[in-house]
């Protein structure tokens, strides 16, 4: 009895899966919705499946770091039919129960932007290479920093997230201050780090948090920050110590506001990285499994660009007309 | 009609020609059912089985951490620490067991009583210092933060089988049902009947309706508030328990939401935030409207932020019509 209901039911899935071959029902879930990263992914998710005439989705914590609540979208989407899950995990760990059931229900699982940990709980990963992000910038601060000795804070993410250490630790091994293992979530040190700061990608934190750091060592003259908020963030509170002058900013994201930080001089260079082009290929993805049962697999670069409007030689960049003419959110 | 109120502790009992107000669960459940009837206008796929039993997963952790706060809110107080605590027990009953090798009973033993210290401590300081709940909880809120994130940064994956218990399901009919959510339910009733129909439920009720007549009745207010903290503070564990079945990990970043939302769920259940009046039940029906509310959203295709909004708009709506059915009393 009970195997024949199941064949029924899988006859039935079959042909509606067959009928609805057209609408694609694909679902997106991001870290927060206010981001103006996600809200560039949501857009280039919106548009390629307005494209291909499939259903998109969006879900999302409710902010940074609530895995539950991404876990609660993602089980809500499976639940709506949804053939494949784009997925920017806001717990790189915790998140993988949560992932390998939805595989289990026979969804397509990808991982944009921010790799799981493992790698391997996702079908495949559309992501910016942030360890190289994080090179290219530390490549940049070693050549613009040449005779200076280099004091440094980090303005960082948050612990145990994979993200904020390849970036951090590609800034610093691109530096040539310290090796590091380009997929591990630990962050490295070095002795010219002279403070650290978890910031959660905040704007107030960072500001906070480089306060801080100014009143532990005034002498800092080099700030790497994990992104462009946290940035502009450390400015504020540079300027405010009247050390605007004296001391680099360099940042990754290449959001508008955050080019338009290395038109004004705030930040002094930044990796630029593209959500659109993720999220496109993220639908694009799942409608292509969906038509013809053929899963995307392993890691694909989404490309990082190194946005200054002071090229260092050696250190491959485009300066801030580029950056404008390609960054993400609201100019 | 006050001195009704002031002289009987009991909960009120139903009188269908008294005002809605006398018998409040009936506006949460009104609301349930029609956002059910409503989103099975909307989605083919929102009234199965399968879709019925996920909601109530869903809800199992927030419903859970939501019993203790009915109680502590019958009580008049407010407890900002719970999602904090139920965190805490959480890393420490699986750290323990992956960090340090501890048997994980054992572990869950050791996480359940740090959360009874949180609670008496709660109590104690609410009791015998005097201090208000919202200060005394926005204090150990903090102290949970922090010590969850002085013993761990790492999220815990490396958990037993024993711990994965609740998150395991059984059939009925075709449909998958987890253990947490049987014991999320077993725990209301449990709650329901003490509260209802025993003289330890009916001295909460009491004492969150007038302390001082409580006491000239007999009843031991400092006794009765400690209890209640800490019996509310077992629920946070036992939140965390069913916390780390459903997640399958110990996670460092949970539950510093978990103070509103057990709120939004108490109050969506029309029991008073003043105190003395309310029902447990209601509670459950409040937590079930959100997860109901957030899952036919989703299934229509409505994103998270327009989820949140309507929770907003609810939790309004469900503190006017207990306002307003008690106002002038």
């Amino acid at each position: 009895m009970k195997l024949q209901r199941a064949l029924v039911a899988a006859a039935a899935a079959v042909l509606a899966g067959e009928a609805l071959a057209a609408d694609v029902t694909v679902g997106l879930i991001t870290k927060t919705e206010s981001n103006p990263f996600f809200v560039k992914m949501k857009e280039g998710a919106s548009q390629e499946a307005k494209r291909q005439g499939a259903k998109l989705l969006t879900g999302a914590g409710a902010k940074d770091g609530d895995n539950e609540g991404q876990v609660t979208a993602l089980e809500n989407m499976i639940n709506a039919g949804a053939k494949g899950i784009l997925i920017t995990p806001s717990d790189t760990k915790a998140i993988v129960p949560a992932l390998q059931r939805a595989r289990q229900q026979g969804a397509l699982v990808i991982a944009l932007d921010t790799a799981t940990e493992p790698q391997s709980a996702v079908d495949a990963l559309f992501a910016t290479d942030n360890f190289k992000a994080g090179v290219l910038i530390g490549q940049w601060a070693k050549a613009a920093m040449a005779g200076k000795k280099p004091v440094i804070a980090t303005l960082d993410l948050q612990p145990g997230i994979t993200v904020g250490a390849q970036r951090h630790n590609g800034f610093l091994q691109g530096m040539g201050l310290a090796k590091a293992d380009p997929n591990s979530s630990n962050l490295v040190t070095a002795p010219q780090v002279v403070c650290s700061q978890d910031t959660h990608g905040d704007q107030a934190e960072g500001q906070a948090a480089m306060e801080n750091c100014l009143s532990k060592n005034p002498d800092i003259n080099l700030v790497y920050t994990i992104n462009e908020p946290a940035a502009f963030g450390a400015y504020t509170a540079i300027r405010a110590a009247g050390k605007e002058k004296d001391i680099l900013i360099v940042s990754v994201d290449g959001g508008c506001r955050g080019v338009q930080g290395v038109v004004d001089g705030k930040i002094a260079a930044t990796s630029q990285q593209y959500p659109l082009k993720m999220a496109t290929m993220g639908v694009q993805a799942v409608v292509d499994y969906a038509k013809s049962g053929k899963k995307v697999s392993g890691y694909t670069d989404t490309g990082v660009t190194l946005i200054t409007d002071k090229a260092q030689p050696g250190v491959p960049s485009k300066d801030s007309k580029f950056g404008m003419a390609n960054c993400w959110g609201t100019k | 009609m006050s001195t009704v109120a002031t002289t009987s502790p009991a909960p009120p009992r139903t009188d269908f020609l008294r005002s809605l107000g006398s018998f409040p669960i009936l506006g949460p459940v009104a609301a349930l059912i029609l956002a059910c009837i409503f989103f099975a206008t909307q989605s083919d796929r929102f009234l199965s089985g399968a879709n019925f039993s996920l909601i109530l997963q869903q809800v199992v952790v927030v419903g859970t951490l939501a019993i203790g706060q009915t109680l502590v809110i019958l009580t008049g107080g407010i407890d900002l620490s719970n999602g904090m605590i139920m965190a805490l027990s959480s890393v420490l009953m699986t750290g323990l067991y992956a960090n340090s090798g501890m048997d994980p009973y054992l572990a869950v033993l050791v996480g359940m009583a740090v959360c009874v210290a949180f609670g008496v401590v709660n109590g104690w300081l609410h009791t015998f210092i005097g201090l208000p709940p919202f200060i005394v909880t926005l204090g150990t809120y903090s102290i949970a933060y922090s010590l969850v994130r002085i013993y761990t940064t790492a999220t815990i994956t490396d958990v037993p089988p024993a711990l994965n218990f609740f998150g395991d399901t059984f059939r009925i009919g075709s449909t998958a049902i987890t253990y947490g959510t049987v014991a999320m339910i077993v725990l209301y009733v449990i709650a329901w009947f003490v509260l209802r129909s025993t003289p330890a439920g009916r001295a909460v009720y009491a004492v969150g309706d007038n302390p001082e007549a409580a006491r000239l009745a007999g009843i031991h207010t400092g006794r009765v508030l400690i209890a209640v903290y800490t019996i509310a503070a077992i629920s946070y564990g036992i939140a965390g328990l069913l916390l780390v079945g459903r997640m399958g990990v110990g996670d460092p970043n949970t539950g510093q939401n978990g103070n509103l939302e057990s709120i939004t769920a108490v109050v969506l259940g029309g029991t008073s935030l003043l105190g003395g009046r309310g029902y447990i039940m209601g509670t459950l029906v409040g937590a079930l409207i959100v997860g109901v509310f957030r899952n036919g959203l989703q299934l229509m295709g409505i994103g998270s932020n327009y989820q949140v909004l309507i929770t907003g708009v609810l939790v309004i709506l469900a503190a006017s019509v207990d306002y307003l059915s008690h106002r002038g009393k």
